[in-house]
């Protein structure tokens, strides 16, 4: 018997591929029914880090919990108390959308009497009840991906990990599934989703935690990243590329931060003060991450 | 954000190894998958050595009458039953194995759920071993239309070509999971498979071959098939065909655990 306030928790996570080191002591907390994202740009440990939470990448050093297990010795009882949406696509094409749910409840462990029951709700929560007898080949990328979510949810999970839930998705059809994932957490399961769609994990996140080089770099809700990185509104200052570099250096002069936005510069962290002319604007979660996470591309 | 503290109890029961409730969902996901591909499958695991006992039955068999003290068609119809083998476990395993890991992303899904890789490799190789079970009488029912006669030890091949096939299937896996890129399996099948397939005593005796063959044709897994299976049909031998079992019930044991480590290393990071 074991009490635990956290349905994942991690602790000082290094994971080395080689020479390279993936993740360099990772602290990640998921309080039981909140919903937190891991932002990052790619290779920042966020894929390495959702792998190790199944045991598929086992940690050199520190200690991960998941719904009070300690991996990857106790990891197959975790997994059978969580879901996993993948973010590369592994259903069985030549399969019903039925038939892929059926199997799975069997990999889940679902008992024989409640294995039909579970397959219902589960299309239901997905809205794919009309398409359960087409096979997936015939799928749009949209159902599809609802289908995924649908497989990780059979079995009633505690917490679910959705990793990159939306990428490569149509708005129309991310605003659906954003809507699917805001249901299961109203239901009070247990969220993890790594993206790097800042919007996806600003609307739906409790907290996130932004990770660059394996490493957190800022974790907590994400207004209050946002007020604290970034203040509460950005002046964004358009022209040629010799006056947004004296922008640049002038705003960087009175102590206040920037950020390259394309054709033109944003000046954060003025709270009201700035007295550059530009367009003035809310803050958002994106300036904080390329903030915190550097301009440059690597 | 949730802030009261959720007091939840994990239950302590252990999950084992090999659990009965993994491997049947590993091996309902095949035959689940199976419903919608046995047709291709079964055509191509049956008429191939439909092909070769046709083949080597009238080719041959206008030439040679006997061989090893057994009718031509009597002696290659029951040796043919090891190629079947070879055919519908090694093949079939090196290739599902290695697009379901690389190109479906199949063990990712799996291994999500409460499966562990032992689990995983045992289930597959439990599938296509009782599938090669039930191929492997295909070539008798066809040398029985050419004369061969029914006897009651046939109902023992099926469970042989199991054996087998268990020992092949894990192979299989075990090549998949060493290979990066799926061209590697030339390797595989023409450095190994072709000599073991032809040097097995399938379509003529070990006994014609020089004596470093004979001996080396003792350490062929195909060859141990051909023996057991050509006895349960024309009667056994005695302590010999303890020795052909064994064999095949070590190069399965062996086989297996080598498809699991190699598989571990492959998808546990």
């Amino acid at each position: 018997m074991q009490r635990m306030d956290s349905a994942i928790r991690l602790r000082g996570f290094v994971k080395r591929f080689g020479g390279i080191t993936a993740v360099d002591g990772l602290d990640l907390d998921v309080p039981f029914g909140s919903c937190v994202g891991l932002l990052g740009p790619n290779g920042a440990g966020k894929s390495t880090t959702m792998k190790a939470l199944t045991a598929q990448v086992v940690a050199d050093q520190g200690e991960i919990e998941v719904l009070g297990y300690q991996l990857p010795g106790d990891s197959k009882q975790a997994r059978a108390m969580m879901g996993v949406v993948p973010q590369l696509d592994n259903l069985d094409v030549s399969l019903t959308v039925e038939q892929n749910l059926l199997v799975f409840t069997h990999l889940y462990r679902v008992p024989a009497g409640r294995r039909k029951a579970a397959i219902d709700r589960a299309l239901d929560i997905a809205n794919l009840t009309e398409r359960a007898e087409s096979k997936v080949d015939h799928l749009s990328g949209g159902m599809r991906r609802r289908l995924l979510v649908a497989r990780g949810l059979l079995h009633e999970p505690r917490l679910i990990l959705l990793d990159e839930p939306t990428v490569g998705l149509d708005p129309q059809v991310r605003q659906e599934l954003w809507a699917l994932i805001d249901r299961m957490r109203t239901e009070g399961i247990s969220i993890l989703m790594s993206t790097h769609y800042i919007e996806e994990a600003e609307r739906l996140c409790d907290t996130v935690t932004i990770m660059s080089h394996g490493k957190a770099v800022a974790v907590g809700p994400p207004r209050e990243l946002i007020d604290r990185h970034a203040g509460r509104e950005a002046v964004e200052v358009y022209g040629p590329p010799a006056r947004l570099h004296e922008v640049e250096v002038t705003a960087r002069g009175r102590g206040w931060s920037t950020r390259r936005t394309g054709t033109s510069i944003s000046i954060l962290g003025g709270n009201g003060n700035v007295d550059i002319d530009g367009h003035r604007r809310v803050t958002n979660l994106e300036d904080v991450f390329v903030l915190l996470t550097g301009e440059e591309i690597t | 954000m949730a802030t009261a503290t959720a007091t939840a109890v994990a239950p302590r029961r252990r999950l084992h190894r090999l659990e009965p409730a993994a491997l049947q969902g590993v091996l309902m996901r095949e035959i689940v998958n199976f419903s919608s591909f046995w047709r291709s499958s079964t055509f191509s695991s049956t008429v191939d050595p439909t092909i070769y006992l046709l083949a080597f039955g009238f080719g041959f068999g206008s030439l040679v009458s006997h061989v090893a003290g057994y009718r031509y068609i009597d002696f290659v119809g029951t040796g043919i039953v090891a190629t079947t083998v070879l055919f519908s476990a090694a093949f079939t395993s090196m290739y599902s194995t290695f697009i379901k890991y690389s190109f479906q992303h199949t063990y990712d899904a799996i291994l999500a759920a409460p499966v562990d890789t032992e689990e995983l490799v045992t289930g597959e190789g439990l599938w296509v071993a009782a599938r090669t079970g039930v191929y492997a009488c295909v070539p008798l029912l066809v040398a029985m239309v050419f004369g061969l006669n029914a006897s009651w030890g046939m109902l023992l091949v099926p469970f042989i070509g199991g054996l087998s096939g268990l020992g092949w299937a894990n192979f299989g896996i075990f090549v998949a999971a060493k290979a990066q890129r799926i061209e590697s399996f030339s390797y595989w099948q023409s450095g190994l498979l072709t000599p073991l397939f032809l040097v097995a005593g399938t379509f003529f005796p070990l006994s014609g071959l020089p004596e470093w063959a004979q001996v080396a044709g003792n350490f062929n897994p195909l060859f141990h098939c051909v023996e057991l299976v050509r006895h349960a049909v024309f009667g056994f031998e005695g302590w010999v065909d303890v020795w052909h079992l064994a064999f095949l019930v070590v190069f399965a044991l062996i086989m297996w655990r080598l498809a699991i480590r190699y598989m571990e290393r492959k998808l546990i990071l």
